[in-house]
């Protein structure tokens, strides 16, 4: 690396491309520290979901029996369609990029406007699961958690609802999030900033969107498809 | 650096990121990760005994590791990257032994 | 490059040139500015502010405390008392005061960068920051809150009538201020090396500041997620944490002290590495054993996550993980002892220069020594359980936040003081200063250690009658304190209008900070150096000084 920089000085040749910072030497130093810095910050956001998920996983252990019946109060189907529509989103996150570095601009407009849609179809199913779940009383809170048709195992559901609710919250979030950056990189792509030398952005917003993705891989078969010990809540 | 113009002007070691995914590759792991949905979802049904728990978390793993190294480029990226991506986990790892170290424990007695 | 050479800038002191400071006028120019040298001012101003307040709240307890009877506060208001002076000090003073002020001016010019890889992400930091001490300033004045700075549940989700979730919420947003710190501290050093800068050229202040950043990614995420839950928990009332309901609270203290035992090598780590550089500079040599040091910072930041549970030991966690971690935090005292050794070893046989700088390091290496060696006698299962919650750990921890980091960070305002305004200080209001600082200091807290060993348990705003000579003690050492604290205020102001100009090198330092013109230009350097040698080659100048002088 800095011996690339030590002639960085002689071949200042092409001419400087608009969007390449004053502190960087060239297109190439800024698109390795981007990506290096959203890298470092998906390194914070695995320790963020992963602290929530390493208290999961001890109340998991102490109370299995718990956690299988409230897993069998979510609706899995729902669950496994929103997976295969994050992960189609995330497929057309890749081909957005692949765009950009080809520099179709169409083809990454309207890849990103297919990973917005699918995005918010999964929004759309969480909100909806969301609504059951309150109509349910299955919302953790002294006045909102009405649900007991196992009083025994009661306490316990709340606390694996209150994991869902933080943990599925947390990742619809980072949705969100998601979903107003792709509108700006819609736009962005649609003027036509990016191609083969400046794909730098799409690329990072991809890495964001494909993190989301995985988080949600994890989340499914921890919030949704818990076997329990004997077998019978399949 | 395989199908690309895009590092002429570049020197060639500081884009080692620089490169494109053939279309193929892409849709063969979005298969790939339907499959594992399907298969996590259908292994659930069964009662494995004991292993209902790792093998949903073997899939849910793959999975990750895919996205990781082809839809997140990790597998043409530096070694800084791999480092990076390696290490997070890791650390989680320490969070999660350490921890469990104290309550799977808690009920050994001394004596 | 080419955009440093737009402008008109000549270096080496000429008068009236263009500096970070004069480029552009007005309040704006510095709340919009991106340039890390601002931004580190920005951060000088906010931070010392936050200092003051929470030395005020230290001072109010120390008075309560010279009187065995609790007389001028309710043990309600000392509880809010000893809280936000915690709150205050760690998450808005130790943990950024050295890599948000020294690291954020210092650190790109050591590396012979125009500025961070994110200089965008630098300035958001620092308004999160702001906005973090603002919603702490809000709860101060509400109410404060009063559940220790380690708001342990289930007091914190269900008993205290404070304000906890807006201080958590602080606390939340000040941890993002320092995760975008590292994120920028560690893609600049990867990434924006001059060439030839090679890793073992660094200078250790870079190291150190790069384990530091290691571990503010890598630990805060958790104390971010953890005070969600408590967040979470509070607002619904449901017991992630709350025994009555499943939950657990060892599980809360477990996580909380994932990310606060790390964030204490956050807040030594750079101090460490200061010492590294000031030692060098006013010794006049390599610092013995660089790769030793170098990596005994990575060393400290990995081996300090492997730790935490020793704070639990007396929560009722088992008796085997209790072992384990007792064991683990001895291995923390292999790197730091490393470091203080080869300090020592460097000053052996140096012919030293008793500058302000280096009687804070002198200072430092000592009280960080006794702090560290006391931090044994704790991670020691049976002895912790006699002393724990006592004074002793007061005693423990304030010798190696203060007696380490505030020191160091002294010494290293000292160090750079010329370079970030270009003015000289007086030196004799200095040294006294840092003389009393000392003093105050041991006074203050070395009383605490045999306190604790006694007996007296921390937190409490009464005690028993024989712990009082002790006390006053502490709280006559507090004074003087106080006034060494005050003079560096006085004495550093009284610099920008009436010191001496500083040059280039007011130190004979090696180091490019020390080849730039003080204050820097807007770009730091004219030219981007190319780094030939290694740093700290002190040896190489002397020799090179001296051909001159026998020509």
């Amino acid at each position: 690396m800095s011996d690339t920089t030590l002639h960085a000085h002689a071949d200042e040749h092409p001419p400087h491309h608009p969007f390449l910072q004053h502190h960087f030497e060239d297109l190439g130093q800024q698109h390795e520290a981007s990506t290096l810095g959203m890298w470092m910050f998906l390194t914070t956001e695995i320790l963020f979901f992963g602290g929530v998920l390493c208290a999961y996983w001890i109340y998991r252990v102490m109370y299995p029996a718990a956690w299988a019946e409230a897993a069998s109060l979510q609706n899995w189907q729902m669950g496994a369609i929103n997976t295969i529509v994050l992960i189609i989103s995330s497929l057309t996150m890749a081909l957005a990029v692949r765009a950009s570095q080809l520099g179709q601009r169409m083809g990454t407009v309207v890849m990103l406007v297919l990973t917005l849609l699918f995005g918010g179809i999964f929004l759309g199913v969480k909100g909806y699961e969301y609504s059951v779940h309150f109509h349910e009383g299955l919302f953790p809170g002294a006045q909102t958690f009405t649900w007991h048709e196992n009083p025994a195992l009661a306490p316990q559901v709340q606390l694996f609802m209150a994991f869902y609710f933080t943990m599925t919250g947390l990742h619809a979030i980072h949705m969100v999030i998601g979903a107003g950056l792709l509108l700006w990189f819609i736009r962005r792509a649609w003027r036509g900033d990016f191609g083969p030398e400046y794909y730098a952005p799409v690329e990072i917003m991809g890495l964001y969107w494909h993190f989301v993705d995985i988080v949600w891989i994890f989340l499914f078969p921890f919030l949704y498809l818990i076997h329990s010990a004997g077998g019978h809540h399949g | 650096m395989a199908d690309i113009s895009v590092t002429e002007h570049h020197h060639s070691d500081h884009a080692p990121t620089h490169h494109v995914t053939p279309l193929w590759q892409y849709l063969l792991v979005f298969f790939a990760l339907a499959v594992g949905t399907v298969l996590t979802v259908v292994a659930s049904r069964f009662d494995l005994g004991m292993w209902n728990t790792p093998i949903a978390l073997f899939i849910a793993t793959v999975k990750a590791t895919l996205v990781i190294l082809f839809f997140m480029h990790v597998i043409h990226s530096t070694r800084l990257t791999w480092v990076v991506v390696i290490g997070s986990f890791l650390w989680l790892g320490v969070l999660f032994v350490l921890t469990f170290a104290d309550y799977l424990t808690r009920s050994w007695s001394l004596y | 490059m080419s955009s440093l050479t737009l402008h008109d800038v000549r270096i080496t002191g000429a008068e009236g040139s263009r500096n970070y400071i004069n480029d552009e006028y007005g309040a704006l120019s510095w709340l919009l500015t991106k340039d890390h040298k601002r931004i580190a001012i920005l951060y000088l101003i906010s931070i010392t502010i936050m200092f003051l307040l929470g030395g005020s709240f230290a001072v109010i307890m120390r008075v309560e405390l010279l009187t065995p009877e609790g007389d001028l506060l309710t043990s309600d208001t000392y509880n809010k008392m000893f809280t936000l002076h915690g709150i205050v000090m760690i998450f808005f003073f130790l943990i950024p005061v050295i890599p948000a002020i020294l690291g954020n001016f210092i650190l790109p010019i050591q590396l012979g960068a125009k500025d961070f890889a994110f200089p965008k992400i630098n300035l958001l930091s620092w308004y999160l920051y702001i906005f973090a001490a603002a919603v702490g300033l809000y709860v101060i004045i509400t109410g404060g809150v009063d559940t220790g700075w380690t708001f342990y549940t289930p007091f914190s989700t269900q008993y205290s009538n404070t304000h906890v979730i807006g201080v958590t919420f602080a606390g939340f947003i000040a941890g993002f201020s320092s995760i975008l710190t590292g994120l920028n501290f560690i893609v600049t050093i990867h990434r924006m090396r001059a060439p030839g800068l090679t890793w073992y050229r660094l200078p250790l202040f870079v190291w150190a500041l790069y384990a530091t950043s290691v571990v503010m990614l890598l630990a805060t995420p958790v104390l971010a997620i953890t005070l969600v839950m408590l967040m979470f928990e509070r607002f619904t009332g449901i017991g992630i944490f709350n025994p009555a309901i499943g939950g657990d609270p060892v599980l809360y203290q477990h996580m909380f002290w994932f990310y606060s035992h790390p964030a204490v090598y956050i807040m030594i780590l750079p101090a460490m590495g200061v010492a590294s550089e000031v030692v060098a500079a006013f010794t006049r040599k390599k610092i013995f054993g660089y790769r030793f040091v170098a990596f005994s910072s990575l060393g400290i930041a990995f081996l300090g996550f492997l730790v935490w549970a020793h704070h639990l030991f007396v929560a009722g966690i088992s008796v085997y993980s209790a072992l384990i971690f007792a064991f683990l935090s001895f291995f923390v005292a292999v790197p730091s002892a490393i470091k203080v050794f080869n300090w020592t070893a460097t000053l052996y046989k140096a012919s030293v220069s008793w500058a302000t700088p280096m009687l804070y390091i002198l200072g430092f290496i000592g009280l960080f020594t006794i702090g560290g060696v006391t931090g044994l006698f704790l991670a020691a299962l049976g002895l912790d359980i006699h002393v724990h919650d006592t004074y002793f750990v007061v005693a423990h921890f304030h010798y190696v936040m203060v007696g380490g980091t505030v020191m160091a960070y002294l010494a290293g305002i000292h160090y750079w003081w010329p370079k970030i305004t270009g003015r000289m200080y007086n030196e004799f209001w200095a040294r006294l200063a840092a003389l009393l600082v000392f003093v105050g200091f041991n006074l203050t807290f070395f009383p605490q250690f045999i306190l604790g060993y006694l007996g007296m348990p921390r937190r409490y705003h009464a005690y028993a009658p024989e712990f009082q000579v002790l006390n006053v003690m502490s709280t006559a050492g507090a004074s003087i304190l106080a006034v060494g604290y005050a003079l560096p205020l006085i004495y550093l102001g009284f610099s920008l209008r009436f010191g001496r100009k500083a040059g280039v090198n007011p130190w004979g330092a090696v180091g490019l900070e020390w080849t730039t013109s003080s204050p820097p230009p807007k770009h730091n350097f004219e030219e981007t150096p190319v780094v030939t040698w290694d740093a700290y080659d002190y040896p190489a100048m002397m020799k090179a000084v001296g051909e001159t002088q026998n020509v």
